[in-house]
């Protein structure tokens, strides 16, 4: 560095801790040197982030919230999403990222949140770092349910019309409460603008503040690793982690080769298949929102079906309370009580590597029906496909709520003192 | 503060008593923002009655029109209709229409004014779908071999009989909404109004 600029950077560093907090976060925070293809996921997620702030900064300038009929009987927002798609030179780019971006988001995010699970990552003490990313990932759903309506199509106002309608099953206070969220007596215009003030600033204002929570609690403690051991145990005479190594510019590099091929895989998507089948985008939202009729057949994004199954696979009342009460509570305690792992898993071990049969046979149950019940919220309910979704509901549940036994009795391997395996070729 | 040093009561009381009042200002503020999320005076006013001519309506046939932005349902049910809710009364979870969804007028066998003519809300009581119309019955129906013809949701499967009562063990805890309606002549319905405590 030429003496001018690091003149510079000492003037900063009188008055603002750039350069520690460049070592603290990046060229002197050790990570364990044996990370493997799951530990890209994290840092996919913060570019996806990214991506979505920019490309949604860009669709503001040009989409109007406003559910009021135009002159030609189109309602405005649907229409200037449409006027993005053809008029605004590459909006039509712009708006597909953002569109895929949001599928990406959750595809990334379960796959980071698979790796906590195979590697125990939310165990003491990373118990916070787990929270913060529960937290992020509700917000994260808020987010995609907000921006979802924002189109006015035909899944957007009755996907928005089941969702505000879940909060009236609440005793007491249900009416009054999807009242106060609509801010009509219907979906409407009321709903669609604060719908559209929660997804531009509310919403990504938490997320933000979330995501720096999320890391700062993560370099608190350290990064856990594909063998669920500290490798904070053994240092060498500096203080530093013998199995450490600093994350820039080993991971840094390490996670450009990850951006690289998920840049791929996204543009392909974007250029080529922006629906997915269907998946994506829903073919009935590329009709504007009609509030006399429902579609056919209506079922949410992939990302939401899992836990809509759920919704829909409770049918009987409880309590002389409704079944449809009780739907929206195993629906919320579906997203809920990931945040109980850290105290839920009592096994020795942290790493799948580690674990004994009983576990790896429930997450791979856990996992089975994740994808069944997914399947099944995509598709129109009938008496057998309910049945199947009840079977894995309640294994789902049972997955967590059985783990403070069965993961005490697991049979457990030992683990080793220092990590095992080194994606980098430097086997100790 | 060191151990001997004593603590100041009284100011800690003005702290307390601080700190209190702040946050009684703070929960204050947010009463206008929370507030200002209900309905407006404009969507609270914007609930007018409807009038619906029905001299066009067949018999089986079905019309939807808006009211408060919801569909409301007219249909002319058949007499085979009408005689299939005495198969569907033990299937249905409320068959007498005890639970208040449907004016007082209309708590009877085929909860309406008139026996063949149904008004209803076209919002299913589980999350707010509008059921789509299965009037063909049995197994060409393609819901089930003895259906008696009715209404599926779309969203979560459930079904009601030609007079909205929903099926036993779905997840809409509630009969169809009867809304408010009365007769003006004998084809005219003003959706919404009753003022003749709806004497067809």
């Amino acid at each position: 560095m030429s003496g001018h600029l690091k003149s510079l950077l000492g003037w900063v560093d009188e008055r603002f801790p750039l350069t520690a907090n460049w070592k603290a976060h990046l060229s002197e925070y050790y990570a364990p040197k044996n990370f493997n293809f799951w530990y890209f996921f994290g840092s996919l997620a913060l570019l996806v982030l990214v991506l979505q702030i920019v490309t949604g900064i860009f669709l503001v300038m040009h989409f109007k919230p406003d559910a009021s009929l135009n002159a030609a009987g189109v309602p405005v927002a649907f229409a200037s999403v449409e006027y993005i798609m053809r008029d605004v030179p590459w909006g039509w780019l712009i708006r597909y990222m953002h569109s895929t971006g949001a599928s990406a988001f959750f595809i990334v995010v379960y796959m980071h949140m698979f790796r906590g699970m195979l590697y125990g990552s939310y165990r003491k003490p990373r118990e916070l770092v787990w929270i913060f990313g529960m937290l992020i990932f509700l917000c994260l759903m808020a987010e995609a349910f907000f921006g979802y309506l924002l189109p006015w199509g035909q899944m957007s106002y009755w996907g928005a019309q089941v969702i505000v309608n879940l909060f009236s099953a609440i005793p007491f206070v249900g009416p009054d409460l999807s009242l106060w969220i609509r801010g009509d007596y219907v979906v409407g215009d009321a709903t669609l603008n604060r719908f559209f003030a929660f997804h531009v600033i509310a919403v990504p204002l938490v997320l933000l503040g979330l995501v720096a929570a999320h890391i700062l609690a993560l370099h608190e403690v350290g990064s856990n690793n594909p063998d669920g051991i500290e490798i904070k145990k053994k240092k060498n005479a500096q203080g530093i982690p013998l199995d450490g190594i600093p994350f820039h510019p080993y991971y840094t590099v390490k996670d450009i080769v990850g951006v690289v091929v998920f840049l791929m895989v996204f543009t392909v998507i974007v250029f080529f298949t922006p629906e997915v089948g269907g998946y994506f985008l829903e073919y009935n939202n590329f009709f504007p929102a009609n509030p006399l009729q429902t579609p056919p057949h209506i079922a949410p994004v992939w990302y939401f079906t899992p836990f809509y199954s759920i919704l829909r696979a409770v049918t009987y009342p409880l309590f002389g309370i409704d079944a449809k009460f009780w739907g929206v509570v195993a629906m919320g305690a579906s997203t809920l009580i990931f945040a109980f792992l850290p105290w839920l898993d009592r096994s020795p071990v942290k790493s799948i590597r580690y674990r004994g049969p009983i576990y790896k046979t429930f997450l791979a149950a856990f996992v089975i029906c994740f994808f069944i019940l997914g399947y099944l919220g995509v598709l129109p309910p009938t008496p057998a496909r309910t049945l199947v979704s009840q079977i894995c509901s309640v294994i789902y549940f049972a997955f967590f709520l059985l783990m403070p036994v069965y993961s005490r009795i697991d049979k457990c391997k030992p683990e080793p003192d220092r990590v095992t395996s080194s994606s980098h070729g430097v086997h100790k | 503060m060191s151990s001997d040093e004593k603590v100041d009561c009284g100011r800690r009381r003005l702290l307390v008593a601080t700190a209190a009042m702040g946050g009684l200002g703070g929960v204050a503020a947010a009463v206008p923002f929370v507030a200002s999320m209900l309905p407006s005076e404009r969507a609270k006013s914007a609930g007018a009655p409807v009038e619906v001519d029905i001299s066009k309506l067949a018999s089986g046939q079905m019309m939807t029109v808006e009211w408060r932005g919801k569909p409301v349902w007219i249909i002319n049910r058949t007499k085979e209709q009408l005689a299939s809710l005495q198969t569907t009364d033990s299937k249905v979870s409320d068959p007498h229409s005890e639970k208040k969804m449907q004016p007082d007028y209309c708590k009877n066998e085929t909860r309406s004014l008139k026996p063949e003519i149904l008004v209803a809300v076209g919002i299913c009581t589980h999350l707010g779908c509008s059921p789509s119309e299965k009037f063909k019955t049995g197994a060409e129906s393609g819901v089930a071999p003895d259906w008696a013809g009715g209404f599926v949701c779309p969203c979560h499967g459930s079904t009601f009989d030609m007079a909205g009562r929903v099926y036993k063990s779905k997840p809409a805890p509630d009969n169809l909404e009867i809304p408010p309606h009365m007769y003006l002549g004998d084809t005219r319905i003003v959706i919404g109004e009753d003022k003749n405590g709806g004497t067809a």
